[in-house]
């Protein structure tokens, strides 16, 4: 029997899938992705660039934390993204997979863009302001919960529905736009930039003051909601499985429906924020990806809302870093987009050895 | 015989760092031998034949065919090996005849020849005695008949190696006699086969050598003719345990709920439950007994308020208030808030009655968390009853905040049964509830279910063990296709009898006393 050994092909290595790792040893497997990342994207810098990755790495981390003002956009950037975030973390815990926050924030914009536009400073900017959010709420809600009706009703897939809304979404606005600007430039200026009427006002001196309380305040109350509250209870539930959810007597329908309700109206804040408290205008470009950079930053910190602070904001890290290597080092954009895609993937790839293990095959000699 | 079929040294398999589904198992099958591969759920059985049909590569130790050292590293492997395995579950594409499902995926030389293929397919049941028409399509037929096509589909392959997993599970007393018959003849004809299952009395009607398998680890191989029942559970089990299920007599019955003519159609228009009609007492369990997928399920979750009802009636006599409710067209809430104290443990005890990723304290709530008027959850109590469920009924958990699906499945089911019956039912319904348990868990059911009825409860259990069914229950309802083909008591019931209206099409009039 022996002499047969040699003919014997074994699998090198195989696949074990982890029932159980500490916290320390996933965070010690993350943080080796992230220094394979930068050990990579050095490598990738140096070949192409010739640049010592060092020094573009310094200039990444001045992008964020440069100046004050750096330090505030970087803060304020990481604000709104974490605002969407927020917004589809319920309807994702709930597998209800939308992609439409794109559209839910464009739709929340324009609906405030409409009322700077239409009142100028014909009412108190207080009350204008008010105005702005309830319909930029509403029309965030309207957005999110078409698919959701859809879904609950007629058991549409909700990823399509919400993904075509964004085009809508997006149209609507290039609509608005031609109407609005009289000489048929498909670029609206700054609203009311005279009155400031509907703008946010400064806090502390700071422009984005009011963005970031906001934001920081809807974390709070996500946090307690999913954790706490009984409707975040039962998105868990119907996330977990509709045939549970049946069996205890939630109303899958009415749950499917009050979530994009909750999800579309956050959207639609983020929107108004956008508007009101930032650009204090409105485009095409509004939402800028955040609709699904978002779904990265949910995923990545388990629909967490409080992991999802960091998760945004180094996301927000690295696209203010790319940006900012790619203007002083005169590189090329692409090159900063070239790391960034690296980074993440190595980080979106580190879960794979914390949820799995790799084994050596134990010798057949070992066996015996 | 000198040199077995299959022989398998050492063989070792881990799921994960903890698992270990397999610890160096030695085993030997030979040419015209029936070997059956005995052990509770989770010990490995499965696990190892999968390893010899090629759907798992061991970790350690040698796999020999005919004496000749083999590596099976795909089912490919395992049809070069001449070894064929009937599995659990079906591989059959519903809308092709048996003889179609029998060539699909082999590459034979020379044109596509149905007709040839028919006649090979009959050649092969006349020579072992199936019963089957090779021209029937899968759709039109029963789920012995589908059995038979797998088995032929082996067969057809060439197989001298045949490994069955549980395949009676899902037959009756009748099919069952009729398979073993089948095998039998196999092995006059020279064939080593091996049946996987945890059912004593087949293993001693059937078998010339049991292999024992425990927690992964192999015990031993006895000849069937030198042992008996008590061994082999000892054997399987590990220690001495008593078989013996104590019934009481009912005490103070009335009727407690009470089914009139229920009928239930279907997502396709197919009638599910087919005037149905019988009265649930308290105080008294109520065995139901049939083939898998006859309307149990659609039957307890008609009464749960889960399906929806085409006619007939449901009605609660409510202890406390004398008074009876139609429960007919009511949600699970609503019926709640009748005052109803009815408790179910469904068969998909994670996809329904749990939430597997939800830990004990969160899935205690899952039926509670709506009390009070506050939007906020209260987890204290359901913190106090998952830790009084995981001392009274001895749950093994790490810890009352371990998510329930990494616990095992005797575990689970204690988690589910335990926040049913705290809910301190009137009428307590159960489907399969010891379905993947081992033994001692088993017993621990059935003892939860005895104190229920003691305590006055009308329970219902959906079971698949007619010798269980026999020994735990008072009354069994035997259901035919959605059809109730009567009710017998408990006590002194014939299985023979009960495996005939099983299958009974006719329906016949049900004695609903």
């Amino acid at each position: 029997m022996q002499t047969n050994e040699k003919h014997i092909k074994e699998p090198l290595f195989h696949i074990t899938k982890r029932t159980d790792i500490s916290t320390l040893k996933a965070w010690i497997i993350r943080l080796i992705a992230i220094l394979a990342a930068l050990i990579v994207s050095g490598l990738v810098i140096v070949v192409i660039t010739s640049y010592n990755p060092i020094e573009v790495y310094a200039k990444m981390i001045e992008g964020s934390f440069g100046s004050d003002r750096k330090f505030f956009i970087l803060l304020q950037n990481t604000a709104m993204l974490l605002c969407v975030s927020l917004a589809v973390t319920p309807a994702f815990k709930m597998k209800f997979w939308n992609l439409g926050a794109e559209g839910q924030v464009l739709v929340g914009g324009l609906a405030s863009a409409a009322c700077m536009f239409y009142a100028k400073d014909s009412l108190p900017s207080w009350l204008l302001i008010i105005i702005m959010l309830i319909t930029s709420v509403l029309s965030g809600i309207i957005w999110g919960v078409l698919p959701a009706v859809f879904k609950a009703i007629w058991r549409t897939n909700e990823s399509l529905f919400t993904l075509m809304m964004n085009y809508v979404a997006i149209q609507l606005v290039a609509f608005f736009i031609m109407v609005w600007v009289p000489n048929g430039s498909s670029v609206m200026g700054v609203i009311n930039q005279r009155s400031e009427a509907g703008w946010l006002p400064e806090l502390f001196g700071q422009k984005y003051a009011i963005n970031i309380i906001v934001v920081a305040v809807l974390t709070v109350i996500m946090f307690v909601y999913l954790h706490f509250s009984k409707q975040g209870y039962e998105i868990s539930v119907v996330g977990e499985s509709e045939n549970t959810a049946r069996y205890v007597g939630i109303n899958v329908k009415k749950v499917i429906i009050r979530t994009m309700v909750i999800s579309g109206a956050i959207c639609g804040i983020a929107g108004f924020l956008l508007v009101s408290g930032t650009n204090h205008t409105v485009s095409k470009e509004l939402a800028g990806g955040m609709g699904f950079t978002a779904i990265m930053v949910s995923w990545l910190a388990k629909f967490e809302p409080v992991m999802m602070i960091f998760t945004s904001m180094f996301i927000i890290f690295l696209q203010r870093g790319a940006g900012e290597i790619a203007m002083t080092l005169r590189l090329n954009e692409s090159v900063s987009d070239i790391i960034t895609g690296i980074i993440i993937f190595f980080i979106i790839g580190s879960e794979f050895f914390i949820n799995y293990k790799i084994n050596k095959r134990a010798s057949h000699k070992e066996a015996k | 015989m000198a040199i077995p079929a299959i022989e398998l040294k050492n063989i070792t398999k881990r799921f994960g760092s903890k698992v270990v589904a397999n610890k160096n198992v030695n085993l030997c099958a030979y040419k015209g031998e029936i070997l059956s591969l005995l052990g509770e759920n989770g010990s490995g059985k499965t696990t190892l034949m999968n390893m010899i049909s090629g759907i798992y590569y061991p970790d350690e130790g040698q796999i020999f065919i005919d004496g000749e050292e083999v590596v099976i590293r795909s089912p490919k492997d395992a049809f070069k090996y001449r070894i064929g395995m009937i599995h659990q579950h079906f591989k059959l594409i519903d809308v092709f005849s048996a003889a179609q499902n029998v060539v699909l995926g082999l590459k034979e030389e020379g044109k596509y020849d149905i007709k040839a293929v028919t006649e090979r397919v009959r050649a092969i049941t006349e020579q072992y005695g199936f019963e089957l028409d090779p021209n029937k399509k899968i759709y039109e037929m029963s789920v012995s008949e589908k059995q038979t096509v797998e088995i032929i589909k082996v067969l057809y392959r060439g197989a001298d190696i045949l490994i069955l997993d549980e395949p009676t599970a899902v037959l009756t007393p009748q099919e069952t006699q009729k398979l073993f018959n089948v095998l039998r003849r196999m092995r006059e004809d020279g064939k080593a086969i091996i049946i996987i299952t945890h059912k004593l009395h087949e293993v001693l009607s059937l078998s010339d050598k049991v292999a024992v398998l425990r927690k992964g680890e192999y015990v031993g191989t006895v000849n069937t003719s030198e042992t008996n029942e008590a061994e082999l559970t000892e054997m399987m089990v590990g220690k001495k345990i008593n078989l013996n299920i104590e019934r009481s007599e009912p005490k103070n019955s009335e009727p407690r709920l009470e089914v009139k003519n229920l009928n239930c159609v279907n997502v396709e228009g197919i009638k599910t439950l087919d005037n149905v009609s019988f009265t649930a007492k308290s105080g008294e369990i109520l065995g139901i007994a049939g083939i898998a997928g006859s309307g149990q399920r659609e039957l307890l979750e008609s009464i749960a308020g889960l399906q929806p009802i085409e006619s007939g009636e449901i009605i609660y006599h409510n202890p406390k208030t004398g008074s009876d409710d139609e429960l007919r067209g009511k949600t699970p809430i609503q019926i709640r808030e009748l005052g109803v104290r009815l408790s179910f443990v469904p068969e998909d005890r994670l996809g329904m009655g749990l939430v597997g990723n939800m830990d004990i304290i969160d899935n205690m709530m899952l039926r509670s968390y709506r009390k009070g008027k506050s939007m906020f959850l209260e987890r204290k109590k359901p913190k106090d009853l998952a830790e009084r469920i995981i001392k009274d009924l001895e749950v093994v958990t790490p810890s009352a905040q371990t998510p329930v699906r990494k616990l095992s499945g005797g575990n689970v089911q204690k988690v589910l049964v335990g926040r049913e019956i705290a809910a301190s039912p009137t009428v307590l319904m159960a489907a399969y509830p010891v379905r993947g348990l081992d033994i001692n868990s088993s017993y621990a059911i059935y003892n939860l279910l005895n104190q229920q009825k003691e305590s006055g409860v009308a329970v219902i259990f959906v079971g698949e063990d007619l010798d269980v069914l026999i020994e735990l229950c008072d009354r069994i309802m035997v259901i035919s296709s959605g059809k109730i083909s009567g009710i017998v008591e408990g006590r002194g019931a014939d299985k023979g009898e009960i495996g005939l209206m099983m299958t009974k099409t006719d329906g016949g009039a049900s004695d609903a006393n």
